[in-house]
């Protein structure tokens, strides 16, 4: 067993290997999804905010975040729920977006196409594949694209 | 717009019950058009709105079960109650019919949704005002999209606008009991934005008639119990059984 106060920086980046199921090409800390990392008493808590309220990933993140810890040795982990304040697109970190890029998935204020990088896109579904994206199709390229939608 | 402080204080237990359950059988009603969507696209979001409400239906039937203190989950409350016991909007349980008809249901409900979001996300209770806040946000889109949808059908070909003016004519007397209580003072909100939109539209604004109502109190039209019934079906045939 390891000692049970880990430090948690050791946690965040173990949680930092820990990728979306939805998004694989993305961690679950670079989506800002984990909020909080914390010791109380012997149990590990774990913060984590659900980015859409029906996103059916958020079980299995929670699952994949306790998981992960405790193929590390930590068998103490309780997840909790905060909703407020509601999970917002700008919580995706820098290297976040850039992974999501190049995975082929537009984000941040406008679309840009993750292919070719042309401005000019129009959208096509306000709804994607999922509910935090919306489907764009490039205009230069002419290749459809799911777009992160600001949120 | 947020206007003043509403003047009845909502009862915490009515009101999540309310706003779970017509999240919920909205939810449910938007679900069956998985697969029979016009187009792919239609297919997607229509099963991502429904998505978003079955989320948001969890969170309030949760809050709801953990404040009345009768051992009860979100789950039986989805599963284990009677038509009388639901406090939906009569809107919500209204049949999908064509596209239009779907539509304008939700156009009505998103824009009522909205508000009513917003006002609770200002509220003293500091979970209804995180699931209202969190909400709001995702209702913003669903807003945007049946807008839409009221003024491409309604300015659309004759056969589009014929189906736009029925929908719209259809459901008007199921808007009423939206504003009864403590959401009387979001209704010229509510009203500005549907008469900007059907104008948009090319469509006539319905002019103020008899409403319907009961949906606040358990009285459902004949359109709740089926719904219910394939629902609920497999929790009712094979109790306690999980996924």
């Amino acid at each position: 067993m390891v000692s049970q106060m880990v430090d948690v920086q050791q946690v965040w980046s173990w949680l930092e290997a820990v990728p979306d199921p939805e998004i694989p090409a993305v961690s679950v800390v670079d989506l800002g999804i984990v909020r909080d990392v914390n010791w109380q008493g012997k149990e590990l808590v774990v913060t984590v905010t659900p980015t859409y309220s029906g996103c059916p990933a958020t079980t299995v993140i929670g699952r994949d975040i306790v998981a992960a810890l405790r193929s590390h040795g930590l068998n103490d982990v309780r997840l909790e729920t905060r909703l407020s304040p509601p999970w917002s697109s700008e919580w995706v970190s820098a290297k976040g977006r850039e992974q999501l890029r190049q995975f082929g998935i537009a984000s941040g204020p406008a679309p840009v196409c993750p292919r070719c990088g042309a401005a000019q896109t129009e959208r096509l579904s306000q709804f994607g594949s999922t509910p935090c994206k919306a489907l764009y199709r490039c205009q230069s390229c002419r290749e459809p694209f799911d777009y992160f939608k600001p949120f | 717009m947020i206007a003043a402080a509403p003047p009845v204080k909502p009862d915490l237990l009515q009101l999540t019950l309310a706003m779970g359950d017509s999240d919920l059988i909205l939810s449910q009603r938007l679900g069956a058009w998985c697969g029979h969507g016009p187009v792919l696209e239609e297919d997607l979001a229509l099963a991502n709105v429904a998505l978003d409400l079955l989320g948001q239906a969890r969170m309030w039937l949760s809050l709801h079960a953990e404040r009345e203190g009768r051992n009860r989950t979100e789950d039986d409350l989805a599963f284990l109650r009677d038509a009388g016991a639901f406090r939906n909007l009569l809107l919500v349980e209204q049949p999908n019919g064509d596209y239009a008809f779907t539509m304008a249901r939700q156009f009505y409900f998103d824009a009522w949704h909205k508000l009513a979001l917003e006002q609770l996300a200002l509220s003293d209770d500091a979970s209804v005002a995180a699931i209202a806040a969190k909400a709001a946000k995702e209702v913003a889109y669903h807003l945007r999209r049946s807008r839409d949808w009221v003024v491409r059908l309604g300015d659309g070909t004759a056969e589009s606008h014929r189906r736009m003016q029925t929908a719209v004519d259809a459901l008007w007397p199921f808007t009423g009991e939206m504003f009864d209580e403590y959401f009387n003072h979001l209704r010229p909100a509510w009203q500005a934005e549907v008469e900007a939109t059907l104008q948009a539209a090319t469509v006539t604004v319905p002019r103020d008639a008899w409403m319907h109502r009961g949906g606040r109190q358990g009285i459902h039209t004949e359109k709740l119990g089926p719904l219910l019934a394939e629902m609920q079906f497999l929790q009712r045939a094979y109790p306690n059984s999980t996924w």
